[in-house]
């Protein structure tokens, strides 16, 4: 069997990344766990706007990461789906909106 | 849903649950102690006498440390209850906190509260709410709490439907808010009235429980706006790798990545204000166990075996005893049954 790209056991290793260029690794995980510390909006918020980000941009480990850490921090599934609603509905709407374009290039080249 | 003892399920056995959780290879929360100059653990007090007065309950949670439900009978009798009381008097104990099963299930239940209320005890009752609604003559259990000041402290997984049901069974959402609601209607959680109702949040699931403090601003904004519930405080609280949970764990294959979760998240300043410090188990036969958890492990406390033989000085000088299970108490934020320890 071939090797899938994507190991979940990979997941554990992200503080690895350090090991190339120990000063930015630093420097972003300070910063990452910085930005999930509770402040104007909960650590459940902040989860499940990771979540819904992690649906859109399609990351495994983050979407494995953040169901984990929505659940951890007190959300149901219903606020999980909800969040993941949002992300597609930003995500189709960014290309329905393009429609627009579409439809101002139409009228441009048709009688 | 039958209990494990019911089903004769090897892990009903409290030898055979210890056996599992020393099977695995993880470091021995013992030496983790050792390493940190805490073994052997000493009480700091006898605070709290926590009185588990019977495993019988009208739920079966799939969660239930106790493995309690409506096929378990063992509860415990109003002589032991007089023990309990005489101890309370000898070592000048200022805390009960009962719990069980469902402890108003034991027909002198009320008997107790009321003789621990004249004693001028702080009374805590760990209510599962439906109780209340479970049969006429629990009706009025709001009344009888506020009567004697006791302080109410219920389960509560969710703020929705969904996860409260998925853990506490079909129904039992819908029938804890309107206990709730009771419960408010008698004065409880307002904050004037002096009458503490207290939730307590488990995570359903094979996760650790998040930050109680932001926790506790969902649950009140959300219960308020949906339900117009009051309470007072959160305790957020870590499920413990043991009966039916450590089921569950082996079960769905979560076991080893949640003691692993555990133990990667070890404080050891949870250690310093563990439960098992300055509260001392009673269960329903009156035998004496450094907590809840060692008692449903079969793990007696040393030093005095019952209640009726409490001795203040003898028990200050045990020490604990401690096995894998222990993990559960001290991660993270830390975990005992008033919630979050650090």
């Amino acid at each position: 069997m071939s090797k899938p790209y994507y190991i979940e056991e990979d997941l554990k290793k992200f503080g690895q990344i350090s090991e190339f260029q120990p000063e930015l690794g630093k420097k972003f995980f300070d910063w990452y766990n910085a930005v999930f510390e509770e402040g104007a909006l909960t650590q459940r918020e902040k989860a499940l706007i990771a979540l819904a980000v992690a649906h859109a941009i399609q990351c495994p480990y983050c979407i494995d990461a953040y169901t984990r850490s929505s659940l951890e921090k007190g959300a149901d599934e219903e606020q999980m789906m909800e969040a993941i609603h949002v992300a597609s509905a930003i995500r189709g709407g960014a290309s329905l909106v393009h429609g627009v374009q579409m439809m101002n290039k139409t009228k441009d080249l048709t009688l | 849903m039958a209990t494990l003892y019911r089903k004769e399920h090897e892990l009903a056995s409290g030898a055979r649950q210890i056996e599992v959780l020393e099977a695995s290879d993880h470091e021995p929360f013992t030496r983790k102690l050792a390493n940190l100059g805490m073994l052997p653990l000493k009480p700091t007090g006898i605070d709290i006498l926590q009185v588990n007065v019977g495993k019988m309950c009208n739920q079966t949670c799939r969660h239930c440390h106790v493995d309690a439900g409506p096929d378990r009978k063992e509860i415990m009798s109003r002589a032991t209850m007089q023990a309990c009381l005489d101890a309370v008097q000898k070592g000048n104990i200022r805390v009960v906190d009962i719990t069980g099963g469902a402890p108003e299930m034991n027909p002198e239940f009320r008997w107790f509260v009321e003789q621990l209320a004249a004693l001028g005890v702080h009374v805590m009752v760990r209510s599962n709410l439906t109780i209340i609604l479970a049969n006429k003559k629990y009706h009025d259990l709001p009344q009888f709490f506020a009567r004697h000041g006791v302080e109410v402290i219920s389960s509560l997984p969710h703020y929705s439907r969904l996860r409260t049901d998925a853990q506490r069974g079909e129904g039992v959402f819908e029938k804890s808010i309107k206990a709730l609601q009771m419960l408010n209607e008698a004065g409880y959680g307002r904050e004037d009235s002096g009458l503490h109702l207290n939730l307590v949040y488990n995570p359903s699931g094979a996760l650790l429980p998040p930050a109680q403090a932001s926790l506790q601003r969902d649950f009140k904004e959300r219960l308020l706006r949906q339900h117009g519930v009051v309470f007072n405080n959160l305790f957020v609280i870590t499920n413990m790798p043991i009966s039916r949970f450590l089921d569950y764990l082996l079960k769905s294959g979560n076991y080893e990545k949640y003691m692993e979760e555990l133990i990667a998240n070890f404080n050891p300043l949870a250690v310093e204000s563990v439960m098992c410090r300055n509260l001392l188990s009673v269960g329903w036969d009156g035998r004496l166990y450094d907590c809840d958890f060692n008692q449903m492990l079969d793990l007696p406390a040393a030093g005095v075996s019952h209640i009726a033989d409490f001795d203040a000085a003898q028990l200050m000088a045990r020490s604990i005893k401690l096995g894998q299970h222990c993990y559960g108490c001290t991660a993270g934020s830390g975990s005992s049954c008033g919630g979050e320890i650090v």
